[in-house]
């Protein structure tokens, strides 16, 4: 099966007053149809490894990498129509916060109407049944109600939701869901985990998770990228994470308070300089 | 101490003294401030204006206020005999009254600022912290005075103070402040209720404390930056009284006064009015490129 | 249970936004005992933030008491109500003013309350929260989020309160540098004999830091139980079983 996404060698700069850093330090990665976790401190660049896939370096940082292959579309040199064409129809991005990514002036319907128009051809009425049961497929009971709804009348999670579906309802090839539930309820998480795995399952779609949060990712994905300072430290199956190998992968591990009782005082990270290295 | 690890200690990290942190802080201000070259033009036009208003007796050649030869010395071009920028119906150098002037002009903007800003921080920053019937006398208060042309409101002052330079200071003053108190209640509901501000008062800090200690600080640089780009509008609107009659008096070399003066001239002796006309400019224009500039470092909103 | 050290009874919270009433806290009652550690849990808008802003005065009480030892609270609240009670905020880019270097922030409390010596009382508060005395005239931005939140701490502690309320410290910050706070947070009620009153939405969080806990749901509290309860999954109401299974992870097995 050839990968749906390769990633070799992939850097990152940000131009800074003491000169250039490189906040992304050479992070190579295959990705089939598969849940793909990426973990994280703040600051290990996991973010940025998900921005740069879809093109969205913030300015003034550089994406350089060997190779960034998009089922068979280079993405290094891509132009702005091809990255049109890509993001949206078949690779986009779930963000952390759905304040920030709906358009509080429009209503949920509309938004998702806009985001099929660049996708398939179709009839207006087609593409708003469309987008009222990809709605429901996020779990949101009324889909009528929500499809004529300000983003503002919304709860967190039904916004989260929304947001999801948005994002789903051109069923692109590719989701990267950047810490797509950690502003969420605990119980409201896994209902968009649920919805974010039957995807994967059913639809076959290649999903990047990025989060700080070990325990979820090890619960929910098949494969974890674990990241510090930049760089990839250690790539395990997600079930064999007890058995990880690097200090930093286990200091992740072991930080977490437990509730059925854990050590007192919580163990902390000991950082290591030659991991960076 | 070298240059190179001067600033080194104001780039420190880790400063070990009040006065260190502080002077960092200003220090990182000023290199991005240094980076806008415009900003950096408007700064030397305002530097220009206060060292020409210090030293007016040392730099201008001639009395602003006394004549020469009333038959010979009248109406001399720019750039005749020493006149660099020409004499005007009584023969005084123009030069020599534009430096002068400029003493008056500083005077216009440095009162309105210590008079206005006050007046618009200590009124904004009440009605946002407070709320409730304070927000609304003081807000009604500020929008009556907001309903008044600033002009017209001024020319009525000055009717009924009397013209003069003093009065149209008090006049400009009082009719500038409202759009601060605006924009300081504005920033005092943004923050009025987050955390560093519940932190001060879990402290038992006294109301007085945390507006003058926590809010006004974080109001102060977009009151400063807004009153800096007023500046221009202010020192047109002390011409513009100067102009009809009701601010400086003559002799006095104001610069809107000198421009109407001069406006029966305007045909044939075009310098006469044209040269204050230039100084307003120019000042004017220093004013709101320092402001511009001023926003760019102190605002993080018009951060791009 | 020693002698109780706050009590919390019928305490409601209704707030009015343009028309509307909100009732964020619906008759909430608790004891917590003198060196206690009692813990909050729930999820946004369950109206646990609420109850600890009320405790400080910082949300209006519409019906019931609040009681520190033994002595029933009065709004506003005294200054030496604020010597004995001090409060942790969630996020510590948001409770550090951006324009005070940490230095006036820990000078502040004390000149407010006219404390001796501050100069000596300022390098102990940074050193007791692991931070040097390199930090002091440091500006927030200048620190990390773990580092701002040991400063929180530290200002919260520098009055000596005997309770301190903790208002989700750790969910702004990543997970290795949650459990150094955690540790942080332990290592001085045990120095100091504090009393905890700790909000959180993280069940594991409130299981590692609290004796007791009470989960709140819409207003309500909806139950109480220890520490031992709690890690034995010994829970009466589906919504706190509920709570328990969405915080051990995800699990594809009950997937319909």
């Amino acid at each position: 099966m050839t990968p749906l996404l390769t990633v070799k060698d992939l850097r990152i700069t940000f131009p800074t007053r003491q000169g250039e850093t490189e906040v992304v330090r050479g992070v190579s990665f295959t990705l089939g149809r598969e849940r793909l976790g990426i973990v994280g401190e703040s600051g290990s660049g996991k973010s940025q490894t998900g921005r740069a896939i879809l093109g969205l370096t913030p300015p003034p940082g550089r994406a350089t990498a060997e190779v960034l292959n998009f089922d068979g579309t280079d993405l290094r040199h891509a132009s702005p129509a091809t990255w049109r064409k890509l993001r949206g129809a078949r690779m986009s991005m779930v963000m952390q916060d759905p304040k920030f990514s709906l358009n509080p002036v429009m209503t949920i319907g509309k938004q998702l109407m806009e985001a099929l128009k660049f996708g398939a051809s179709e009839s207006r009425a087609q593409a708003r049944v469309r987008a009222l049961a990809m709605l429901e497929a996020v779990q949101i009971r009324d889909p009528e109600r929500v499809f004529r709804a300000y983003p503002h009348e919304l709860s967190g999670g039904m916004g989260q939701r929304a947001m999801i579906a948005m994002m789903l309802v051109t069923e692109p090839d590719l989701l990267i869901a950047d810490e797509p539930t950690s502003a969420l309820d605990v119980t409201v998480q896994i209902e968009v985990l649920r919805i974010l795995d039957r995807l994967v399952t059913d639809r076959g779609m290649g999903l990047i998770f990025i989060s700080h949060d070990l325990r979820l990712v090890s619960s929910f994905c098949d494969r974890v990228l674990v990241m510090y300072a930049g760089q990839v430290v250690e790539e395990l199956a997600a079930r064999d994470l007890a058995k990880a190998q690097h200090p930093y992968t286990r200091g992740l591990m072991n930080c977490l308070p437990k509730i059925a009782g854990g050590q007192r005082p919580l163990p902390t990270l000991e950082r290591d300089a030659a991991w960076a290295r | 101490m070298t240059e190179v690890s001067r600033r080194d200690w104001l780039l420190s990290d880790r400063p070990a003294s009040r006065r260190q942190a502080k002077l960092g802080q200003a220090y990182r201000t000023w290199l991005s401030f240094r980076t806008n070259w415009l900003a950096m033009v408007g700064l030397a036009i305002v530097v220009a204006l206060i060292v020409v208003a210090v030293f007016a007796d040392v730099i201008a050649p001639y009395d602003p206020v006394i004549g020469g030869d009333l038959r010979t010395e009248r109406f001399l071009p720019p750039l005749t005999d020493g006149h660099l920028l020409g004499t005007d119906d009584l023969s005084r150098d123009i030069f020599s009254r534009i430096v002068h002037g400029s003493r008056l002009t500083l005077m216009v903007v440095v009162l309105v600022a210590v008079i206005a800003t006050p007046i618009g921080l200590l009124v904004g920053t009440s009605a946002g912290y407070f709320g409730g019937w304070v927000d609304t006398v003081l807000m009604r208060l500020t929008d009556i005075f907001l309903a008044f042309p600033r002009l017209i409101l001024a020319l009525a002052f000055v009717a009924a103070l009397g013209p003069g330079i003093e009065n149209a200071i008090i006049a400009i003053a009082i009719t500038s402040w409202p759009p601060y108190a605006r924009l300081a209640r504005a920033e005092t509901l943004t923050i009025r209720d987050s955390d560093f501000i519940n932190a001060a008062r879990l402290q038992g800090a006294s109301s007085a404390r945390i507006l003058w200690g926590h809010v006004t600080p974080l109001c102060l640089s977009s009151v400063i930056i807004r009153v800096t780009l007023d500046m221009a509008g202010i020192i047109l609107t002390a011409a513009g009284l100067g102009f009809l009659g009701l601010g400086a008096q003559p002799p006095q070399p104001e610069w809107g006064a000198m421009i109407a003066s001069g406006r029966r001239f305007i045909i044939d002796q075009w310098w006469v009015a044209t040269m204050p006309g230039i100084a307003i400019f120019i000042v004017s224009l220093g004013f709101n490129l320092l402001g511009d500039g001023l926003r760019d470092v102190l605002d993080p909103k018009a951060r791009k | 249970m020693g002698a109780v050290m706050l009590s919390v009874a019928g305490l409601e919270v209704t707030f009015r936004r343009s028309g509307d009433t909100v009732r964020a806290v619906r008759g909430v009652s608790f004891d917590v005992g003198r060196g206690e550690s009692f813990g909050i849990v729930g999820e946004s808008g369950s109206g646990k933030s609420t109850v600890l802003r009320a405790i400080c005065g910082l949300a209006p009480t519409s019906a019931g008491t609040i009681g520190l030892k033994g002595a029933t609270l009065s709004a506003p609240r005294q200054a030496d109500f604020y010597r004995a009670v001090q409060m942790v905020f969630q996020d510590p880019y948001a409770s550090l003013h951006p324009r005070h270097t940490i230095d006036s922030v820990l000078s502040e409390p004390l000149a407010i309350h006219g404390f001796d010596s501050p100069e000596q009382r300022i390098e102990q508060a940074l050193t007791e929260v692991g931070l040097g005395p390199e930090f002091r005239f440091r500006y927030p931005h200048q620190l990390s989020g773990g580092q701002r939140q040991r400063v929180a701490v530290a200002r919260a502690l520098i009055l000596e309160p005997e309770v301190l309320l903790l208002d989700e410290p750790t969910s702004a910050l990543d997970a290795s540098i949650q459990a150094e706070v955690l540790n942080l947070l332990d290592r001085l009620r045990s120095e100091r004999g504090l009393t905890y009153i700790m909000v959180s939405h993280d069940l594991a969080v409130v299981a590692h830091m609290c004796d007791r806990l009470m989960v709140m749901q819409n207003g309500l509290a909806v139950e109480e139980l220890t520490r031992s309860a709690l890690s034995a999954h010994q829970a009466t109401t589906d919504y706190t079983r509920k709570l328990l299974s969405a915080s051990e992870g995800y699990t594809k097995a009950d997937a319909p």
